[in-house]
This record gives structure tokens, sequence and C-alpha cells, in this order.
């Protein structure tokens, strides 16, 4: 399987998914800079965390518009996999490939620890070696991660399955609002992901390219990344 | 010619920014602060003559970038003229 990474000016988290990508592939990705408006075929492509161009104007707006993403919006039509992650979940929202968007935390902090995400669904190429109800435990680092859509839209997200992962308790209790400590964030309905409607499309807030090597804390990303593997070989 | 855009926060969309402000003028001896709803402004020059012509094109700047309408509301101005959308 070959994945493609983007990189943006201010991505700063490109590296660590490509390591965890070589990890758990064996193959090094590509790492395709924003400004390509083509690039090679890929299997993959990796959205992947930092501050895009400063954070400038919206987290992920500039982005959004840059050459590489109208490529990467083509492919998603196609049906090639996009994963975003942490700012890159900002990008593809605000490039519409998800809908909703990534406001500020509710409590305005920066929050950098490890959260409880319970696996909502391993019905898709992302979440297929998880079981439905399993609680990870991976990262987070953001100010912006506060995920908020409409009544009609997350009623839609619900009922068709599109959550991907909620922020809960260590033994994966969804709590209330934010204060209980699961969320972190102030997210709706405790969102830590989602998919698009043909669940090729996943935007998460949490890095599990950081949870891969018992050496950094954890290993519970790694499903994730054996699960796109084993789908797409 | 030069245009004024805001950008606002819908209404029913949580600000903590604007109310961490509210919070900050309260303790800084103005209690007749209530409600604070913080927003962005941005001033551009269009090479453009035509006003009318120059809103629509404002207008489809706000919808692609400027804006996020999921969450917020843009008014567009043309400097010297009456304020509209």
């Amino acid at each position: 399987m070959k994945a493609a990474v983007l990189v943006f000016p201010g991505s700063n988290r490109e590296g660590d998914v490509a390591q965890a990508l070589e990890l758990i592939t064996g193959r090094r990705p590509a790492m395709v800079w924003h400004g390509d408006g083509d690039f090679e075929k890929t299997d993959l492509i990796v959205v992947p965390g930092g501050f895009s161009y400063g954070d400038y104007l919206r987290c992920g707006a500039m982005a959004a518009q840059s050459p590489v993403m109208a490529e990467v919006k083509r492919r998603a039509a196609q049906g090639v996999p996009v994963l975003g992650i942490c700012n890159g979940f900002q990008i593809v929202t605000e490039a519409g490939l998800l809908p909703g968007v990534l406001m500020r935390n509710a409590h305005l902090k920066f929050v950098c620890s490890d959260v409880h995400l319970k696996v909502e669904t391993s019905q898709s190429l992302f979440t297929n070696r998880y079981q439905a109800g399993q609680v990870i435990r991976v990262p987070v680092a953001h100010a912006e991660g506060n995920y908020f859509a409409d009544a009609d839209t997350l009623k839609a997200l619900e009922d068709r399955g599109q959550i991907a992962f909620r922020y809960c308790a260590p033994d994966g209790t969804v709590d209330g609002p934010l204060g209980k400590q699961a969320n972190p964030n102030g997210s709706i309905n405790n969102i830590a992901g989602i998919f698009n409607e043909t669940k090729t499309v996943l935007g998460l807030m949490p890095h599990p390219e950081n949870a891969v090597e018992p050496m950094f804390g954890g290993t519970d990303g790694i499903g994730l990344f054996e699960g796109i593997v084993e789908a797409l070989s | 010619m030069k245009a004024r855009v805001h950008v606002t926060l819908k209404n029913g969309v949580l600000d903590p920014q604007g109310k961490a402000i509210g919070h900050s003028l309260n303790r800084l001896g103005f209690p007749e602060v209530g409600d604070v709803r913080q927003g962005k402004y941005i001033e551009l020059e269009i090479a453009e003559t035509d006003a009318t012509k120059a809103k629509a094109r404002l207008d489809e700047m706000c919808r692609k970038l400027l804006a996020n309408t999921v969450i917020e509301n843009y008014s567009i101005e043309i400097v010297g003229e009456q304020a509209g959308q």
C-alpha cells in the first residue's frame, strides 16, 4: 500500500505520520507539497497535523484552497481514501470533504494530553481492526478541536453511522459536556472523528500516528493503520 | 475602491472568546458589559469601479474563503456606500 502525505507551510506532524506509515506498511509514503496540483497515484492520502498557514483566518481555511487540495477533492470523489488528522481534519472540513467545522476549544486552552476514544463502528476501512465499542487511548494536541455542526447535519451524521470516534472515560462511558473531563474541548456529542457518507474520508482530532510505539506511551493507534493496510491490500 | 467585510459568529454559536473578553471587562471595572461577541474585520482594496459588481465578487470571496458559513455570517460594505449584505 502506497500513501501520500501532504505538506503545507506550517505542517508539523507530517514526519510523525510518515514514520507510522513506514513502520506499519513497510513503505515510505510520498511527501507532497501543497503547491503541487498533481502527484503520483496513491492508495491513501493523509492530511497531517500542524498549523498550516499559521492558522491564518481560520484553522485549515487557507490550506483547503491550495492547489493540492483541489486534486485531493477530485481523488476523494473517485473513492481514494483520505485521512485528515488534527489540522488535517480542520483542512478537510474547510475543503468540504466532511461536514461541520472545528471551533476554538470551549475552555479556550490548548489541550495536550492522552484521551480515551470509543470506537463507534468497525465497519469502515479505517476502523476494521477495532471492535465497535472498544476504548482506545491516543494523544490529542489542539486548540481548535471543538466539533460543531447544525442540528440537521448532526442528526444525519448520527443516523447514517458517520461518527467514527467519541471522547469517553476509560471505561467507555461517553459523558456530558466540557468539565466532565472525557471531552477535552467541548465537542458536540463528544465527537472526536467523523466519516463522510461513503466512509472513505475520515477526519479526527486525536493523533493515532503518535500511539504506534510502546516507548511513546501506547500502541492503540496501530490498529487504524493496520486496518487501512488490510482494507487496501 | 475599498471594501470592508465583517465576519461574525451566527446567533446560537458559542463564542468562548467573547465570553472571556466580557468577563475581563467586568473584572476591570466595567460591570455594565453584558454579552460580548467577537468577530473579524477585513479591509480589501478592489480593482473595480462598479460597486454592484464588486459586491457580487466580494460575496463570492466571503462564501469561498473569508467566512465559514456553517458558523459565521458576513456583511459587505463598500467604503462611501451604505452597508449591505
